[in-house]
């Protein structure tokens, strides 16, 4: 039987329509954040949902990523192009390191591990003079991609290229989960000393899929930063690296679609709740909470197991 | 007919989606040492594990001292006055000979003194001290046996006490198992070398596939000998 | 050498927090993030209860654990418990989100500014080498005070046996007639009650405001991979030897004293990645 049910590519289709239309309807600044942070989350899937790992530290490529780009475009003055790179290989560079370190630890250690690293950077953030510190960096310029073809200074247009790169994040997760790699990480994840046995270095594959996560994750912090043109300290805090797992969950972990649904849904809800202040993290606890005692499949999740008992024979 | 101490009826057990024990039913009688037989997979330790109320679910009835306790969590059953003796034994690392001995706590009057039951193992006195991990196996069995004599319990559960130790140190469990069986309590003993068992049980019960499919008074064991090596499948 | 000494206080709370998270671990399995939150609340009911109820430090420091411990057993019973079931990631994410709530609401009351809280010992005491103010030299010695009385509770006492015992297998121990559950409920709210307590005797030292908690949670939690689980003695040690750290660094390069201890983390996981004290899990 092949795969993928027809109602998944009409998903898709209506999605992508959707997209194309989306910045007449709705204000394009808000479509990229989100868009952004929609990446940023399917990037912390890739390593949750898939390689079982959960990594409490997400922030820190996510941020770094954006200080490079700010650096690489604002200081040394070169094209959003390669600052987007910097972006990337920076973040996967410390992917590298604190993944290294981090694998040693199992579960609920490892993902102490990641948030302490994280930690360890935010505190690195706010002392090194080529972050900004406290003000962070303030007015990053909007330069026209490939070499002038595309004046990103344009809202609207700019929209086109952070949906083509989030499409590109998002297509390659969906590689990498289909790919023989991803059925190893699925293999390694449900039974680790199963795979082991049958010679397969988990290590490595966990430390691989941990690279390629802080890579898009980095991916997503670049592009933001092109977006918004700044880059600060909450990008690398530790609230960032929670709400980040918070739009996973809310979309549902394991489902490649759900974080993309749970980023919409938390970027809306923080700018309608914008007025409210520091009640916006009680109701992110809240939601936490009611997420891990009752809905734990998230959204999506929710929506795919009911679709699923639906269509089974009585 | 001594009167009947434990008394088990139907009882089905699953360890979640598998169906382990499908109607298991005997009976105990105050004082009696009744064993259950059976080859490996039968059941024995799911029955024993059910009767405590270890086990994730299960129905049917069993009844202690004329009580229902097939509903109730394992430590309102401890208390009622059963113990368990585990296959694995379980004692615990993080505790030394002595802590192990006192940690089941007293659930009714009438259980040995601790120096009483340093007089029936004198070599667990001597390493009271001694984490309790660090000793044999054979000192290992019988501070788990040990341990449940001080709690007051009258009916004791015991899987496997001889399972992977030395003949010498079998002898002994036996001599002690006849002791507290004189002492008047009554066991329900597991065991696959059925020699051993027969040296202590007033019956058997033979299981097979999750039932109970036979019965046999310590007397008829001589001539029910080659029924009985066709069950075990020695 | 001052510094060092500082240092040390700093290491008393490192110490008494992380205990209680690896007490907390052991019997519930459960990385309880909302620690920090539990902390901060820890001070906040000395500073309510001296502004509205008059009510002095030394009554504090035993009133408040009562009911922040109180509390701790409520989340217990009404969340904690029904979630054991599932995977470790679940608690963490439960007391993350409680954390969240919890720490926004006193933000959002009393906003993220600190208020002070007077030191209920005045003055200096000459150790030779420096002179110390007495309060943080009581805050040294009472939090050593507490700390190794838990463990000799632990370690040394009938009903430690039984934490101990159900940590290692609830199923047997429960079996012998002992209300697990209600062991793990009582060692949630003892946890929770150290972790309340070390804040009442933070108060007079920082200030008391509604983000104290989570910036200091996120250093212990690398002092707990460090030390490593298993052992309580080891998180007492840990905890004053990396403050001990931090003080030392203040004097030889300022700049890094907030960060040494996630290098000393680092350097542990290369090298044992299981933890000073601990055993691989």
């Amino acid at each position: 039987m092949n795969g993928r049910p027809l109602g998944v590519f009409v998903g898709y289709g209506l999605a992508l329509v959707a997209a194309l239309i989306a910045p007449w309807v709705a204000y394009p600044v808000f479509l990229m954040t989100a868009l952004c942070f929609a990446l940023f989350a399917c990037a912390f899937n890739l390593l949750l949902g898939y390689a079982g790992l959960m990594s409490f530290g997400h922030a820190m490529f996510f941020g770094m990523a954006g200080y490079f780009f700010g650096h690489v475009v604002k200081v040394w003055n070169m094209p959003p192009e390669v600052g987007l790179v910097a972006g990337v290989a920076g973040a996967a560079l410390i992917g590298l390191v604190t993944g290294a370190l981090a694998i040693r630890r199992q579960g609920i250690y490892f993902a102490m591990i990641t948030l302490a690293f994280a930690q360890m950077i935010y505190f690195l953030c706010v002392q090194l003079p080529f972050t900004g510190g406290e003000d962070g960096l303030q007015g990053i310029a909007r330069k026209p991609l490939l070499g002038g073809l595309i004046p990103t200074k344009d809202d609207r247009v700019l929209y086109y290229v952070v949906l083509a790169i989030f499409v590109f994040g998002y297509a390659s997760i969906h590689r990498i989960i289909h790919s023989p790699f991803g059925q190893v990480l699925k293999a390694i994840r449900d039974n680790e000393q199963r795979a082991l046995s049958l010679g397969y270095e988990a290590d490595r594959y966990k430390l691989l899929a941990f690279v390629l996560s802080a890579a898009l994750a980095g991916l997503a912090g670049a592009t933001k930063a092109m977006v918004l043109q700044f880059a600060t300290l909450t990008d690398v805090s530790a609230a960032m690296s929670g709400e980040v797992v918070l739009m996973a969950l809310v979309g549902g972990l394991g489902t490649i679609a759900g974080p993309v649904v749970g980023a919409f849904i938390i970027v809306t809800m923080q700018n309608y709740l914008a007025s409210f202040g520091e009640f916006v993290l009680v109701i992110q606890g809240a939601i936490f909470v009611v997420i891990v005692m009752a809905f734990r499949k998230g959204l999506v999740g929710e929506i795919a197991e009911w679709w699923k008992a639906r269509r089974r024979p009585a | 007919m001594p009167d009947m101490l434990l008394k088990v009826e139907g009882l089905q057990a699953w360890y979640g989606e598998s169906h382990i024990l499908h109607g298991v039913s005997f009976d105990i009688g105050r004082g009696e040492l009744v064993t259950l037989l059976g080859r490996n997979g039968a059941g024995k330790t799911t029955t024993l594990k059910s009767i405590m109320g270890i086990v994730g679910k299960r129905s049917g009835s069993v009844r202690f001292e004329d009580g229902e306790t097939v509903g109730k969590p394992s430590d309102v059953i401890a208390r009622l006055g059963l113990a368990y003796c585990p296959e694995e034994r379980g004692i615990f690392a993080s505790l030394n000979v002595e802590e192990n001995l006192m940690l089941p706590p007293v659930v009714k009057p009438g259980g040995m003194s601790l120096a009483e039951i340093y007089q029936l193992f004198p070599n667990l006195q001597e390493r009271r001290r001694s984490q309790g991990t660090k000793l044999s196996g054979g000192e290992q069995q019988m501070l788990a046996i040990g341990r449940i004599l001080r709690t007051g319990a009258t009916l004791l559960l015991l899987d496997e006490p001889t399972e992977g130790l030395a003949p010498v140190i079998v002898q002994r469990i036996g001599e002690i198992i006849r002791q507290l069986k004189a002492r008047g309590f009554t066991i329900l003993l597991v065991e696959q070398n059925f020699h051993f068992a027969a040296t202590v049980a007033d019956r058997h019960y033979v299981m097979e596939d999750g039932r109970v499919v036979d019965m046999i008074a310590a007397d008829d064991v001589q001539q029910s000998i080659g029924k009985l090596q066709g069950y075990l499948g020695v | 050498m001052a510094q060092v000494a500082l240092g040390l206080v700093n290491g008393a709370f490192y110490a008494m927090l992380s205990l209680g998270l690896a007490v907390i671990f052991g019997m519930l399995n459960v990385i309880n993030f909302t620690h920090g939150a539990q902390f901060m609340m820890g001070a906040f009911a000395a500073w309510l209860m001296l502004g509205l109820l008059d009510v002095p430090f030394w009554a504090a420091l035993v009133l408040s654990p009562l009911i922040v411990g109180l509390f701790g057993v409520v989340i217990e019973r009404l969340m904690l418990k029904r979630i054991y079931h599932l995977d470790h990631l679940y608690g963490f994410l439960l007391t993350f989100g409680l954390a969240l709530i919890i720490e926004g609401l006193f933000q959002w009351k009393w906003g993220s500014g600190g208020a002070p809280y007077p030191a209920p010992i005045r003055g200096g005491t000459d150790l030779g080498f420096m002179v110390m103010p007495t309060y943080r030299l009581f805050v040294v010695v009472a939090a050593l005070v507490v700390c190794l009385a838990t463990w000799y509770a632990i370690e040394r006492t009938r009903l430690g046996a039984y934490l101990r015992a159900a940590t290692e297998n609830p199923t047997l121990v429960r079996a012998f007639g002992i209300n697990v559950p209600r062991l793990i409920t009582l060692t949630y709210g003892l946890g929770v009650g150290l972790a309340a307590l070390a804040g009442v005797l933070a108060a007079p030292v920082q200030q008391v405001s509604a983000l104290m908690g989570t910036n200091l949670v996120l250093v212990v939690f690398a002092v707990v991979v460090i030390g490593g689980m298993g052992s309580i003695m080891g998180s007492i040690v840990t905890g004053f030897g990396l403050g001990l750290v931090e003080g030392l660094t203040k004097v030889v390069y300022p700049p890094a004293s907030n960060t040494v201890i996630f290098v000393v983390m680092a350097l542990v996981l290369l090298v044992k990645p299981a933890g000073l004290f601990g055993q691989s899990r």
